[in-house]
């Protein structure tokens, strides 16, 4: 029944499935499967092969298509060189520091902003939303003269994780998802944990939270990869060796470090944020998308 | 990257609904007053961190652009960092190649995306998959994307994924990287390989909202597949397409990874240097935070300016 119903689109369906409609189509799509495999897995294969290749094989003309004699050693190389135990732990403490700092402050914040709605908290809002509009370069000076005398407890958080878990709260884009899900959550639910005695916090824990795991799930993914994929800022505030994340430890050995060997770390640095996309494709998909559209 | 969302309308809904105990006028301000309260206890984590990382750095970069610190000793020099900063010679270069990178990546990277949505709409088959390739690359790490193609695709010999396709197809072989010319386009190319992802989910959200029976009259009007997609698609996404393309030019213009990883920074005869770029070496190689401070706030008014030229041209059409 719902099959009959599917909405339609530029070109009918119709269309689609009779003579030579149904024949364009298929080709179409044909063309479409084997061409955005090319461009999207090509380079993906291209990347894990390559790595497994002789410094010798890699600059042959042409290029083989699969290596003859596969050198598993360039990951092994990587993983010892470049100390990626080291590196893929540092980015993963970060990430996961990053997601109960944003879960915690930025939840309790647009819970507030949704239901409590304190004074002057549309002004918050306001005032949050409008770092939206601030390019990130823009301030990338002045937030990096921040965090190493931090105004008023003059702390230096060079090579501190606090670094890179508080600047991530301050991201609007959450709040802004979070508030949206909570205002769609009825008063009447509110209203009567309040007849109920019930504390905000209380409300917030066991009413609020549990119908918005699609949303905290959300923004868990949205934070692990913002963690995973950030460059320029770890960069700046990670100095030391010892506490880099992973793409900066890459890059920072990519000048001495044979291009195979650089390539087979790229892959391994690569692996968890591929692996966490296609166990939760379908939440990051309907975060990106659903996130802005429903009202 | 977070160009993700498109405003739409809230809902409001209503203040947080207190009962009305039948006390006196003492006990409704007292409890107003302790709702107020636990209501900005709720917020102040947040605040504190936008106020800390983000609104006074916003100030504090303005006010650092006008002073100098040398041995720790701070004072104020007026437009003095702004004139160094232009004087350098980069500063033009660096603008003109974000410009130009901003331009061309206009070009490859916003109407493609819109457009490989329209087509995997029309799809009755294979879309999950289609989506996923699409978006796989937006998953992987910049810098190692980047190093992919700096190492493997762009190599100027032969033995490089591109040109050894280029040569298979006897076409001509490109130097990419190493020459100055196609620097920006194969910039331009990672580029879009590896963000075109969200904008193609978002768009094809927005073209699944468009009402079916639009096309169907559109149809019976003897309106072909190119007509439709004009005076149907476009008017009906027209809102995300224009926040997009604004969204996309400045993150554009914030260009700097490619640059760093696949061109060492500056390129071949500069013609890599952006002005993220700039920023980036004034600050932390040539030890003038303060430039870069300054040039900051230039980026900052040439973005705002931009941003407020274009809401007022979109603003007009309507």
């Amino acid at each position: 029944m719902a099959q009959d119903s599917a909405t339609r689109t530029l070109i009918s369906s119709a269309q689609l499935t009779r003579g030579r409609g149904r024949v364009i189509y298929w080709t179409v799509l044909a063309v479409v499967v084997v061409g955005f495999t090319l461009v999207f897995i090509g380079p993906l294969y291209w990347m894990v092969t390559g790595a497994l290749k002789s410094g010798q094989e890699i600059a042959q003309t042409p290029p083989s298509l699969f290596p003859k004699d596969p050198q598993p050693q360039n990951y092994v190389d990587a993983w010892h060189n470049l100390d990626l135990a080291k590196l893929l732990f540092n980015t993963f403490y970060y990430a996961t520091g990053a997601v109960l700092f944003q879960l915690v402050l930025d939840t309790a914040a647009a819970y507030s902003l949704s239901k409590l709605r304190p004074i002057f908290g549309n002004v918050i809002l306001g005032l949050m939303l409008a770092t939206l509009m601030i390019p990130a370069m823009v301030l990338i000076v002045p937030q990096y003269v921040t965090v190493i005398d931090l105004p008023i407890l003059h702390l230096n958080l060079l090579d501190s994780p606090f670094a890179i878990w508080l600047p991530l709260v301050a991201n609007a884009f959450n709040i802004f998802l979070l508030k949206r899900f909570f205002d769609s959550i009825p008063e009447d639910l509110m209203a009567a944990a309040l007849v109920d005695g019930a504390t905000p916090l209380r409300t917030l824990w066991s009413i609020i939270l549990p119908m918005s795991r699609p949303i905290l799930g959300v923004v868990s993914i949205f934070a692990v990869t913002a963690v995973w994929k950030d460059f320029l800022w770890p960069k700046l505030v990670m100095p030391s060796p010892e506490t880099r994340t992973v793409s900066v430890g890459i890059y920072a050995f990519a000048g001495g470090t044979p291009m195979n060997v650089v390539i087979a770390a790229s892959v391994i640095a690569a692996i968890p944020t591929v692996v966490i996309f296609l166990i939760f494709q379908r939440n990051i998909m309907s975060g990106l998308t659903t996130g802005g559209l429903k009202g | 990257m977070a160009i993700t969302t498109v405003p739409g309308t809230t809902r409001q809904p209503g203040r947080f609904p207190t009962p009305h105990p039948p006390g006196s006028r003492r006990t409704s301000l007292g409890r107003k007053v302790r709702d107020n309260l636990s209501g900005h206890a709720f917020l102040i984590g947040a605040v504190a961190c936008f106020a800390v990382f983000s609104w006074y750095p916003m100030i504090r970069g303005v006010v650092m652009s006008f002073q100098r610190t040398r041995r720790g000793e701070t004072t104020w020099v007026g437009w003095d960092n702004y004139a160094r900063i232009v004087a350098d010679p980069s500063f033009w270069t660096a603008w003109k190649n974000t410009f130009y990178f901003t331009f061309l990546a206009l070009v490859l990277g916003y109407a493609v995306p819109f457009f490989v949505a329209i087509l995997l709409n029309e799809f009755r088959h294979a879309k999950g998959y289609l989506r996923i390739l699409v978006y796989l690359p937006v998953m992987l790490p910049p810098a190692s994307a980047l190093f992919l193609f700096k190492f493997y695709a762009y190599d100027p010999s032969e033995a490089g994924l591109f040109n050894a396709v280029l040569a298979a197809l006897h076409l001509p072989t490109s130097e990419w990287m190493q020459s100055p010319r196609m620097t920006m386009p194969a910039m331009v190319l990672a580029s879009t390989w590896m963000n075109m992802g969200s904008a193609v989910l978002i768009y094809l959200a927005a073209l699944q909202n468009i009402p079916g029976d639009l096309y169907e009259a559109a149809e019976l009007d003897g309106a072909g597949i190119w007509r439709r997609i004009r005076h149907v698609t476009i008017p009906q996404t027209r809102l995300i397409l224009a926040l997009l393309a604004m969204m996309q030019i400045v993150a554009t213009m914030q260009l700097f990874i490619e640059p760093l990883i696949l061109a060492n920074g500056a390129g071949t005869g500069d013609s890599a240097t952006s002005v993220a770029y700039l920023i980036y070496q004034h600050g932390f190689f040539q030890n003038d935070l303060n430039g870069a401070a300054a040039l900051g706030v230039i980026m900052l008014v040439v973005l705002a300016g931009f941003s407020a030229g274009y809401l007022r041209l979109t603003a007009k059409q309507d």
